[in-house]
C-alpha cells in the first residue's frame, strides 16, 4: 500500500476529521483536527493491515502569524511490520492548547508530550505525568513558541540567582577559623 | 529467618541519584524512592544539559546550523553529522556523489565503532570490570586519530557537508584503516574473553532489565535496545541511505531482551561495523567528493580563497541560505544510540522553520523506569549502562 492509500483509507475511516492530504519528496503527511486525534491513533495501531505499531516522535511546531490555528502536533508514525511510514499532524488552536494524549495508544509518547507541554505549552488531555522536562520547573514561558526571544533578559533566571548567591555566602565562611 | 525480617521495620526512603554520580554517564538524574534495596520507584529528571538546539537551529541557515548537530551525542558526533547532512540533502532534493556516499558509510560506521567502545568500557566498569575500559579506550584512540587525520577534529567533526564531505581522504588514511580494520577482530576476541563468558558479568546482567519486543516496539525504543529484544528494526536495511544499500552486513538481534543481550548484540554490531568498513574501503569509486548542486552546496575552500564569485556565494548561502520550496521531511538514520531523526519544517527560506531532533537517547532515557522499577539498587546501575545514553543528546 502507498503511502497515499494510507492517506485515503484514514479519510474513508474519519471524513470529517481529514483536512488536508499532502505530498513532500515522497511522504505523507495527513492534517487532521484535533477532536479525534485518539480514535484516528488507536484505528491506526490496531488495524491489521496498517499496524502502526512504532510511534517515531511527536512534537509541536507553531506557525504563528502563518495559519489560522496556531500550532500543530506532528506525529511520526512506522510500521515495522510493513515497512510503511506516515505523519499525522493535528491542529491546535492557541486559545484552547489541548489535545487528547496518545500515550495508552503508544507509551513511548510519554516523554515527548512532555516536551512539547514544556516548549510550546499545549496540554495534552489524559497523560499521565504532564510536568516540565527539558526546563527548570518553575520557568516561566515556553522557548519553543515563535514569540519566545532566542536572546534573554539581562537579568539572570531566579533559580540561578538562588545559586550565585548561595556561593557568595560561602564565599565569606571561614572554613578554617 | 522468617522471623528476623518480619522483626525489622523497614521504611521507604527516598534518594536523590546524581546528577554528578559517576555511574549515570553524565548529568542524568534518578530519584529513588527504596524499600530496603528494591527499587519501588525510579523517576528520571532530564534537562540539565538543555541547551536549546532547536531553536539555535531556527535562526541559522542549513549550512551553519551543521556543528550544532556535533553537539548532540558528543562520543559520535561523525553519525550525527550523517544524519543531518541527509535529513537536509533530502529537503534540499539533492544526492551526494558515490564516493562521498562510501566515504560517509565508512566514517559514520568508525564512529559506530568508538561508541560502542565507550559504551562497553564504561558499562563494564559501573559493573566491575577495570580491564576492558583501559582495553577499550586504547582502540578508540587510533579511531580518534584517524578522525583528526581526516579532518583536523578528534570530537566535533563537522566532517560531512551538504552535498557531500568537506575534503577527500588521502592513502596514509586509507592504509592506516585499513590496518586498524584488519587487526580490530583480535581485538574484539580480547574484550570477548575477558567478558562474554565471565561469571559475574553474567550474574549482573542475564535476567536484568527484560523488556519484550512487543513492549520495546511500544515504548518507542530502537537500536540496541529494540534488537536485544529480538525486533530486526535497522534504518540502515528497511529505509537505506547513503551506501548501504551497496554493502554486506547482518543485522545481530536478541532473544530474551535483557542486559546480556543487549550486550551481545553491541558487540557483534561492532564486528558487522568493522565489517562494513573493509568493503567501504575496497569498493571505495573514483570520482568527486562534493555534488554538483552549485545552488545548494558550499563551493570548495581553495576557490573561496582565490575568486571573487565563490566568496560571494559562500557569503550568501551562510549568511542567507538557499531558496527551497516549501514543505516538511523527516529523515532517520541509524546511530550508535538508535534512530536519530531529524524533522524540518521549510517555509521557503534559508533557515529551518522548525528543526526537530528526535533523539535516540531521550525515548531510551524515558524506559529507565520501566526496567529498574522492582528490581535491586545495584541493578538500576547496569540499566544505565545498557540504555547507553549521552545527555547531550537526551537534553539537546
Amino acid at each position: 500500500m502507498e503511502p497515499l492509500e494510507i492517506a485515503e483509507k484514514i479519510k474513508g475511516m474519519f471524513p470529517d476529521e481529514v483536512l488536508d492530504i499532502r505530498e513532500f519528496r515522497g511522504q505523507v503527511s495527513v492534517t487532521l483536527r484535533k477532536n479525534r486525534i485518539r480514535d484516528i491513533a488507536r484505528y491506526l495501531h490496531d488495524s491489521p493491515d496498517l499496524y502502526f505499531d512504532y510511534l517515531i516522535d511527536v512534537c509541536g511546531v507553531d506557525y504563528l502569524g502563518k495559519k489560522e490555528k496556531r500550532f500543530e502536533v506532528v506525529y511520526h508514525l512506522y510500521s515495522i511490520k510493513h515497512r510503511r511510514a506516515i505523519r499525522l499532524k493535528a491542529e491546535v488552536g492557541e486559545e484552547d492548547p489541548t489535545i487528547d494524549s496518545v500515550v495508552p495508544v503508544w507509551i513511548g509518547a510519554n516523554w515527548h508530550e512532555r516536551e512539547a507541554f514544556d516548549l510550546y505549552g499545549i496540554r495534552f488531555i489524559g497523560h499521565p505525568d504532564l510536568r516540565r522536562i527539558l526546563m527548570p520547573e518553575d520557568w516561566e514561558g515556553h522557548p519553543l513558541r515563535k514569540d519566545y526571544p532566542l536572546r534573554g533578559p539581562a537579568k539572570e533566571w531566579r533559580g540561578f540567582e538562588a545559586v550565585l548567591e548561595k556561593s557568595r555566602r560561602f564565599k565569606d565562611y571561614e572554613w578554617h577559623g | 529467618m522468617e522471623d528476623i525480617e518480619k522483626t525489622f521495620e523497614t521504611k521507604e526512603l527516598t534518594i536523590s541519584m546524581g546528577p554528578q554520580h559517576p555511574a549515570t554517564h553524565g548529568v542524568l538524574r534518578l530519584v529513588l524512592t527504596l524499600q530496603g534495596e528494591t527499587v519501588v520507584k525510579c523517576m528520571p529528571y532530564v534537562g540539565y544539559l538543555h541547551r536549546g538546539v532547536e531553536k539555535l537551529g531556527e535562526n541559522r541557515t542549513y549550512f551553519s546550523a551543521l556543528p550544532l548537530s556535533d553537539r548532540l551525542d558528543y562520543i559520535s558526533s561523525m553519525n550525527n553529522n550523517v544524519g543531518y547532512v541527509n535529513a537536509v540533502e533530502k529537503l534540499f532534493g539533492i544526492e551526494a556523489p558515490e564516493r562521498a556516499k562510501f566515504i560517509r558509510t565508512m566514517v559514520s560506521e568508525m564512529g559506530r565503532v568508538s561508541s560502542h567502545i565507550i559504551w562497553l568500557g564504561t558499562h563494564v566498569l559501573d559493573i566491575g570490570a577495570t580491564t576492558p575500559f583501559l582495553y577499550a579506550f586504547r582502540e578508540r584512540e587510533v579511531i580518534m586519530d584517524l578522525f583528526e587525520m581526516l579532518c583536523g577534529a578528534r570530537l566535533t567533526v563537522s566532517y560531512p557537508r551538504v552535498g557531500g564531505v568537506r575534503n577527500d581522504i588521502s592513502q596514509e588514511f586509507l592504509d592506516q584503516l585499513y590496518e586498524f580494520v584488519l587487526d580490530f577482530p583480535s581485538k574484539m576476541d580480547d574484550y570477548e574473553t575477558l567478558v562474554t563468558e565471565n561469571r559475574i558479568w553474567k550474574d549482573r546482567t542475564v535476567g536484568i532489565g527484560v523488556i519484550s519486543a512487543e513492549e520495546a516496539v511500544n515504548w518507542g525504543l530502537t537500536g540496541g535496545m529494540l534488537r536485544g529484544s529480538g525486533v530486526d528494526y535497522d534504518v540502515r536495511k528497511y529505509a537505506p541511505y547513503d551506501a548501504y544499500d551497496k554493502v554486506e552486513f547482518d543485522i545481530p538481534i536478541g532473544k530474551n531482551g535483557d542486559c546480556y543481550d543487549r550486550y551481545l548484540v553491541r558487540m557483534e554490531e561492532m564486528r558487522q561495523a568493522n565489517r562494513i568498513i573493509k568493503q567501504c574501503i575496497e569498493k571505495l569509486p573514483a570520482g568527486p567528493v562534493m555534488a554538483d548542486a552549485p545552488k545548494f552546496t558550499l563551493p570548495p575552500k581553495d576557490l573561496v580563497l582565490k575568486d571573487m564569485e565563490h566568496l560571494i556565494h559562500q557569503f550568501i548561502l551562510i549568511t542567507k541560505g538557499p531558496t527551497l520550496p516549501e514543505g516538511e521531511i523527516y529523515m532517520g538514520t541509524e546511530v550508535p544510540k538508535g534512530e536519530l531523526g531529524f524533522y524540518f519544517v521549510s517555509d521557503g527560506t534559508g533557515k529551518p522553520y522548525r528543526m526537530r531532533v528526535r533523539a535516540p537517547s531521550f525515548v531510551h532515557a524515558s524506559v529507565l523506569p520501566r526496567l529498574s522499577e522492582g528490581g535491586m539498587i545495584a541493578d538500576v546501575i547496569a540499566n544505565i549502562g545498557t540504555i547507553d545514553i549521552v545527555l547531550g543528546e537526551c537534553d539537546r
